[in-house]
């Protein structure tokens, strides 16, 4: 096979596409998330989406929609059971994580379809992008960006220290809430694309492997979007040419690119 | 610099009660006036209830009974929060490794004066430098948070709380873990703040020893409110009782001291 054959695939020009959207977005969420302490609600979120793909097949309207809504609607859902203190932040998201999981199952057993169609939204399928998938990622891409730098400053305070921001008058409430809508919209949109395992992951590796540097906030953004976008870039080609699963070959790049940061950093100290 | 009125209340605090639970009340029926230009050290053993009225007093939590006004305002409808810095206890907030520069902390303090469409950053750029050069950290802007020392940090803090020029600071046990040095050092810069800045400053501390040598008025918290009183009233006062239980010989010694600025 030639080095160029691989812009002679229309799939995977698409998925490259998607793919780098994605890769754009997720650690531009994820640094507020990791910092909060909170980097395990993307795995919750994702795996709430499963569910609601299996609602959408168990009632025939679109997946992606009814996805869409259950992580939403799950997400204010978590976001409220952590604000009550009833119980810790990361029970919510066991509860969470368990009780979508046995739903999807249950759903699933019901309309016995556990088809190659649930298996494309564990683990992502490049194949199946279409055209109208890459408009619906970049149009939320744009969106996501948008809020992002207008609530910058109110997020990155509260990340720091919350009470000092609502001290000064940041929106406290408004603000949690904004990030975590717009965390279920990255996952419930990015699921159907790159699937469960990925998008979880593209939220919080980078963004740790970035944190390990040691550089102002700015500057760690920067370098988690760039390992972002090289482990996306390089994992599509990888699995092209050698046949493997585009997703898996993605997190196992990040995990590479992650350990050699953490080697390096132990031989410079 | 402004004109400072001490027999204006900037806070007022009126029968406040406070429960995190049924079983045991944590503040009982406090009664407050914080004047302007003050200077309060807020004392009391662990466990009294100090931090949990700072964060009523500041609208973190809301009291179960009672009613707390800022400047003339009930805390419900206020809005003047620049006018307010806090600069927290820091074991609860403070992460080593949040990955942001000196500069930018103290810039988060500004978050309002510069929003999406007004950004006025020249202005929010000076008025980090003032603030930075104010603690004397401006040398340190591009290190990292977490590279400084305990001391370093706490000024970072009252840097991120002076940005906005307020009129009173929260500080809530600002010198633990730092070093006798350091902690006059600091305490000479808060002084500064008081008198040059005139900013009203209250703040928690456990180290009686060196608070009553500083502030105006003490506000002793046990629960109740045990006395709020100036500092020489205090020092009277504790002569005869042990108030809190603390080391009277500690405070005596100070008495006959040569702290100049208590006149007893």
């Amino acid at each position: 096979m030639a080095l160029m054959d691989i812009f002679q695939y229309s799939f995977i020009i698409r998925g490259l596409e998607a793919g780098i959207i994605v890769a754009l977005i997720a650690p531009l969420i994820g640094i507020f998330l990791v910092l909060k302490r909170f980097s395990l609600i993307a795995d919750t979120l994702a795996h709430v989406s499963l569910a609601g793909v299996a609602l959408g097949l168990l009632f025939g309207v679109n997946p992606m929609l009814t996805a869409l809504a259950t992580t939403v609607l799950a997400s204010l859902g978590i976001e409220r059971l952590r604000n009550s203190k009833t119980i810790y932040g990361e029970s919510a998201l066991a509860l969470f994580l368990s009780g979508s999981l046995a739903l999807a199952v249950i759903i699933l057993s019901l309309t016995h379809g556990f088809n190659a169609n649930l298996f494309n939204y564990l683990f992502g399928s490049i194949v199946t992008i279409t055209i109208n998938d890459v408009y619906a990622i970049a149009v939320l891409a744009i969106i996501v960006i948008c809020l992002l730098i207008f609530f910058y400053k109110e997020l990155v305070y509260l990340t720091f220290d919350q009470d000092a921001a609502q001290v000064s008058g940041v929106p406290v409430r408004l603000v949690n809430n904004i990030l975590i809508i717009l965390t279920a919209l990255v996952v419930g949109l990015a699921i159907p694309i790159v699937g469960v395992l990925l998008i979880a992951a593209l939220i919080v590796i980078p963004v740790v492997t970035a944190l390990q540097l040691k550089k102002s906030f700015l500057r760690t953004i920067a370098y988690a979007e760039i390992f972002s976008l090289f482990s996306v870039v390089s994992g599509i080609c990888a699995a092209f040419y050698f046949n493997l699963s585009a997703s898996g070959a993605i997190v196992l790049i990040m995990l590479a690119i992650f350990i050699i940061v953490c080697l390096a950093n132990k031989r410079g100290a | 610099m402004r004109i400072v009125d001490h027999h204006k209340n900037i806070i007022e605090v009126k029968n406040v009660s406070f429960a995190y639970d049924r079983q045991r009340e944590a503040l009982k029926n406090i009664t407050l006036d914080i004047h302007q230009g003050d200077y309060v050290g807020v004392i009391g053993p662990n466990g009294a209830g100090k931090t949990t009225l700072f964060k009523i007093m500041l609208g973190l939590l809301k009291a179960k009974t009672g009613t707390v006004k800022l400047f003339g305002t009930a805390i419900e409808s206020f809005k003047n929060w620049q006018k307010i810095g806090y600069v927290p206890q820091e074991t609860d907030n403070f992460e080593a490794n949040f990955p942001a520069t000196v500069r930018e902390i103290v810039a988060m303090g500004r978050y309002r004066k510069n929003n999406f469409f007004n950004g006025r950053r020249s202005q929010d750029k000076q008025a980090v430098q003032r603030a930075l050069t104010q603690v004397g950290l401006w040398t340190e802007q591009d290190r990292l948070i977490g590279d400084l020392s305990a001391g370093q940090r706490q000024r970072v803090f009252i840097a991120r709380a002076l940005v906005n020029e307020p009129e009173v600071i929260f500080l809530d046990e600002p010198t633990t873990g730092v070093d006798q040095e350091t902690r006059n050092n600091f305490y000479s810069m808060l002084k500064k703040i008081n008198e040059e800045l005139s900013i009203t400053l209250i703040i928690i501390s456990h180290d009686l020893e060196q608070i009553i040598k500083e502030v105006m008025h003490v506000v002793c918290v046990d629960q109740t409110l045990t006395c709020h009183q100036s500092t020489a009233e205090y020092l009277k006062a504790s002569d005869s009782t042990r108030i809190l239980g603390q080391d009277v010989k500690i405070i005596t010694h100070h008495h006959h001291g040569a702290n100049g600025h208590l006149s007893i």
